[in-house]
């Protein structure tokens, strides 16, 4: 059971959160093409190594942004959404 | 074998506190600190157990968690345990022991007779041979025939496991010298500590092995610094098994406890782990070496120093290290006659003046039919024997270490493999790191704990100090007779040797192929000897072939230890309505859907014939139903119109405060995710009332919408579907039952037409009135706070009176909506289904703004004509009603196919034949059409209709 620093309540078990996507992956505009949207919706990179990832804590409810390594699960850190994973 | 007790001796038992226990309907007599197994051998009982495949009498092999041999079934006070090892249990009075794989008794096996067979049961025999027709036919005999212990299938607990989480600053799992030398440094050091172990008592080694601690006798030691733990508040586990190491240092922990409570699962998270787990003695190959009386020889001395027992009077000790001489000397001091056969020429120089030694030899074989009664050495002599002690050398105790993927290194001076390099904040000490010396193991431990440990100096041995000199002596290739490597699992050298020349040369193919390590015990005297065969047989050193990965649990955990609480109606707890009790007292027979609890029918009838019954009744006069399952979801803030425009694939910002609107939640993939109606009480504020089964689903993806796109502060979303209780009138006479309610709402169609809302009171409560309708027919839904409930539904049972009201379960509700042709998401749709699916194309070619899933619906396969569509099906004139789920077939291409599936269908009492909703291929272009529909091989025809059976004008709604 791994512990995840959510931003808002601190360190918690892992049974708490549930997995929001890869971060980055922004919502393109409306009229783009049928593969870019395909994109979107299906195309993951999986890294293995270093990852960072949107997560939610299902007992907050809140969103987040969380860095760790998909190798050996250390986390790294975790940080409130901001600017760059809403693309504005 | 002659074990038996002697007349003093025996730290661990205390002789004032007899006890009687009976193992396969045989009386055994013990004391109080027995295990099952000292008290089976100070009783003389050779045979304990059958193997798992051949059915060969098995005796004790070991004194702790690695038995391979013991396994029994024990009924005691709490309840019966499966496989359990009779080395790990304690002996306690009146309880029931019996053997596993063994009818009627271990001694006296039917199947032995399988033994006889051996060498035409060799690896995979049940695979290779029961391959046709089918494995199953022959499986469950097979399996009948090769199954350990009998789990009780009635068992209940009588108390639940406590599940224990816990947090430290040091975790130190084994209570040997190295384990207690860590402990107390970093006590010392002002930490918090765990100590856990796996025994009934701390002290490891140091219980049955000499030694001394700066100049106090090591049993002694081992009290003082237990003392000192507990005295300085810090936790002491006996009896506690660490069986897993998981992600950021936690560690599982199962505590037995001899009270007869269950176990309890703790859940440690520390911030080091010292891993002091020690090592396992292995054993010796020769042909029989797996013949009761043949034993351990470290178990052979706990035996002897731990309980007051003599395993054997002719004694002969196999081994190739210096750790066999201790156990040796003293079963000869307590009146064994012994020989020690030890295959290095320089072996046992200092104990020949006091011991038999034969030096430079080995052990060929072992004599006996169900217990060894003497041996065959390398050069052709024999001893007589009744017990044979087997050395082997030590494995160190991996598991936990390896679990957290640490990498192994191979140890030539072991002749084993020993934790690498140390990972994060995991450190190992003691035998399992591979020291020998007492010294070095309390070293070790003293300096485990690292930066948590404390400066002042380790404690030190200063006794004589052990020594191992072991060198190799393991399986080898083409050796005579039958040498067991994994007593366990009954694989023999011989299978290695197949496994390999068939080619599973890999160590992780070579265990599934032959079984080996896959026991119970995990091959925890075994893995070793395996991989070394393995690497003779393939020209590898045993580096090279590498070990099997190391998985939790390192020994069985009992499911009622993980599962805690969470059983039966705990598991996953069911959602109950507020009005549950008054549903009961009107007859209401409950069942669950989507998680919660709710009345199916009312009244103790037959279950087809009351359903029926209410759905005739609610078109007839009125129904009264609790929907108070339904979603009810706030939207509120400054850019809520916009927000529910963007989620729903209907346009929603149209709607004007007071009204309601249906529509529809897309997935981003463009696929209907969910159903309902968009409540508007003002300009800022809006109610999702989404399905009963998918609350908390649509929650989390308004919340992720919000927080995504439109922001913490423009937006709020609050679930108040808990807080609502939602109580609904329906029917031709609805209207009637609404004014005797008197509510203080006026009801007039012009006030309060189909889908609007209006604010009212019930006996000084605010309700919400929505005139909405799943029947059809005209309907209110009245919410009301959950804890007022009660009372308005009284009232509107009495008020119903009049007009015949009846209650509506939930499997009427079901025929009223599909009547309509009104969809269940989920059921009426799956996984492909988008809105135009349904009927419902006006958004997705009319609107111009963005929404969740819009794009994919325009993708090539969106604008499929062949898409599966919600259509009705009509069967002929006095045809029973279609199975739900049988599916639309025809012929193409000489080939069966399916063209969609039934997806609701009922018999309908107000239309007097059955009624069905589908999805089927370019459905509405094909109205009229005849199709056949196949279930479980019968064909029958049904004609294409409109989904909605009833009232297709929609009179009912405002009658
Ligand atoms: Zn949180």
């Amino acid at each position: 059971m791994q512990l995840f620093p959510c931003p808002f309540c601190g360190p918690r078990e892992e049974s708490e959160f549930q997995y929001g996507g890869e971060a980055g992956n922004l919502r393109p505009d409306r009229d783009v093409t049928a593969e870019r949207w395909a994109d979107y919706l299906h195309m993951r990179d999986n890294p293995k190594g270093p990852t960072r990832e949107i997560w939610v804590h299902m007992t907050c409810g809140e969103f987040f942004a969380m860095s760790r390594d998909s190798v050996n699960h250390k986390v790294s850190g975790s940080s409130v959404l901001g600017d760059v994973e809403h693309g504005r | 074998m002659s074990a038996s007790r002697l007349a003093a001796g025996g730290s661990d038992i205390d002789r004032d506190r007899p006890l009687t226990f009976t193992f396969d309907g045989r009386r055994v007599e013990g004391f109080a600190g027995d295990t099952i197994a000292s008290a089976l051998l100070a009783g003389g009982q050779t045979v304990v157990g059958r193997s798992f495949k051949y059915h060969r009498p098995r005796g004790i092999w070991g004194s702790g968690v690695e038995e391979p041999n013991a396994l029994v079934d024990v009924e005691g006070a709490a309840g019966r345990v499966p496989n359990a090892r009779a080395t790990t249990v304690q002996a306690a009075d009146g309880i029931t022991v019996r053997s596993v794989n063994a009818s009627p008794t271990a001694e006296n096996d039917r199947n032995a007779v399988l033994d006889r067979f051996a060498r035409f049961l060799p690896a995979a025999f049940y695979y290779k041979t029961f391959m046709w027709p089918d494995w199953h036919l022959f499986e469950p005999r097979i399996r009948a025939m090769a199954g350990l212990g009998v789990v009780d299938s009635d068992w209940q607990p009588r108390k639940v496991s406590d599940q224990v989480n816990h947090h430290c600053d040091v975790l130190v799992v084994g209570a040997g010298p190295a384990g207690l030398a860590a402990a107390a440094s970093a006590a010392a050091a002002g930490h918090s500590v765990v100590l856990a172990d796996d025994g009934a008592h701390p002290g490891g080694s140091l219980r049955h092995r000499a030694g001394e601690v700066d100049g106090v006798e090591g049993k002694a030691w081992v009290e003082v610094t237990v003392a000192g733990l507990k005295g300085a508040g810090q936790l002491v586990l006996s009896d506690t098994t660490a069986f897993g190491l998981y992600d950021h240092n936690l560690v599982a922990l199962n505590q037995r406890h001899a009270d007869g409570r269950p176990d309890t699962l703790w859940r440690v998270r520390p911030r080091r782990i010292v891993l002091a787990t020690g090592a396992i003695e292995r054993p010796v190959p020769f042909a029989n070496n797996d013949l009761p009386g043949i034993l351990s020889a470290d178990a052979a001395l706990s035996y002897l120093r731990r309980h007051g027992v003599l395993v054997g009077r002719e004694v002969v000790v196999a081994t190739n290290n210096d750790s066999a001489y201790e156990p040796a000397l003293a079963l000869a001091a307590a009146g064994a006659s012994v020989t020690v056969v030890d295959c290095r020429r320089d072996g046992g120089a200092q104990a020949k003046t006091r011991i038999r030694v034969l030096a430079g030899r080995t052990v060929a074989a072992a004599r006996g039919r169900s217990a060894v009664q003497g041996v065959l050495l390398d050069e052709g002599t024999t001893l007589a024997a009744d017990c044979v002690l087997i050395s082997g050398g030590w494995t160190p105790t991996v598991h936990l270490f390896s679990q957290a993927k640490g990498k192994l290194a191979w140890s030539d001076q072991l002749a084993a493999f020993i934790p690498g390099e140390a990972i994060g904040e995991i450190a190992v000490a003691g035998a399992v790191a591979g020291t020998v010396s007492l010294s070095d193991a309390l070293a070790s431990g003293a300096a485990a704990p690292g930066d948590f440990g404390s400066s002042s100096p380790a404690p030190r041995g200063t006794g004589t100090e052990a020594t191992l000199g072991v060198v190799s002596l393991w399986p080898k290739p083409k050796a005579r007779g039958r040498v067991w490597v994994d007593y366990q699992s009954d694989v023999t050298a011989r299978d290695v040797e197949l496994a390999a020349r068939e080619n599973f040369v890999s160590v992780e193919h070579l265990k599934r192929y032959t079984t080996l390590g896959m026991a119970t015990d995990q091959g925890k005297t075994s893995n070793l000897n395996g991989l070394a065969l393995l690497a003779d047989i393939t020209g590898r050193g045993i580096p090279d072939v590498g070990t099997t990965t190391y998985r939790p649990p390192f020994t069985p955990v009992p499911f009622a230890s993980l599962a805690g609480s969470r059983r039966g109606s705990m598991h996953v707890p069911v959602r109950r309505l507020p009005l549950e009790a008054n549903h009961r007292r009107a007859g209401g027979v409950f069942q669950e859907y989507g998680g919660w609890l709710r009345p199916a029918y009312y009244g103790g009838g037959e279950a087809d014939a009351s359903i029926q019954e209410e759905a005739r009744r609610a078109r007839q006069s009125v129904a009264l139903f609790d929907g108070s399952t339904l979603g009810k979801i706030e939207v509120i803030g400054p850019r809520a119109a916009e927000f529910v425009d963007f989620i729903y694939y209907n346009t929603m910002s149209t709607l004007k405060p007071g009204h309601c609107r249906y529509g529809f939640m897309l997935s981003e993939n463009g696929v209907v995710f969910d159903d309902g109606v968009l409540v508007r009480l003002d300009e800022h504020r809006f109610i999702v009332s989404c399905s009963s089964s998918h609350v908390a689903a649509v929650h989390a993806r308004l919340e992720e919408w919000r927080q995504d796109r439109f922001g913490r502060d423009a937006v709020y979303i609050h679930n108040a579907t808990a807080q609502y209780a939602t109580l609904t009138v329906s029917g031709p006479n609805a209207r009637q039952v609404m004014e005797a309610l008197d509510l203080g709402v006026a009801l007039d169609d012009a006030s309060l037409p189909h889908m609007a809302v209006a604010a009212g009171r019930f006996a000084g409560d605010e309700v919400r009135i929505a005139r909405v309708s799943f029947t059809g027919d005209r309907s209110y839904e009245i919410s009301i706070r959950a804890d007022r409930a009660e009372a308005l539904w009284a009232r509107m049972q009495q008020e119903g009176r009049a007009f015949d009201a009846v209650l509506l379960g939930l499997e009427s509700l079901m025929i009223l909506r599909a009547e309509k042709g009104y969809i269940v998401i989920g059921k009426d749709t799956d996984g492909t289904t988008m809105p135009h699916d349904l009927g419902v194309a006006g958004p997705r070619t009319k609107r111009a703004d963005e929404f969740v899933g819009r794009r994919s619906l325009f993708t090539e396969a969106a604008n499929g004509t062949d898409r599966n569509r919600l259509v009705g099906l009509a069967v002929r004139e006095g045809e029973a009603p279609l199975a739900t789920g049988a599916h639309g077939v025809e012929k193409r291409d000489g080939r069966l196919r399916s063209i969609g599936f039934v997806t609701s269908s009922y018999q309908s009492p107000a239309l007097g034949r059955p009624v069905a909703l589908a999805l089927i291929e370019r459905g509405p272009a094909r109205h009229g059409e005849t199709i056949d529909v196949q279930h479980l091989g019968v064909v029958r025809q049904a004609t294409i209709v409109a989904p909605c059976a009833l009232d297709p004008e929609g009179r009912r709604l405002h009658a």
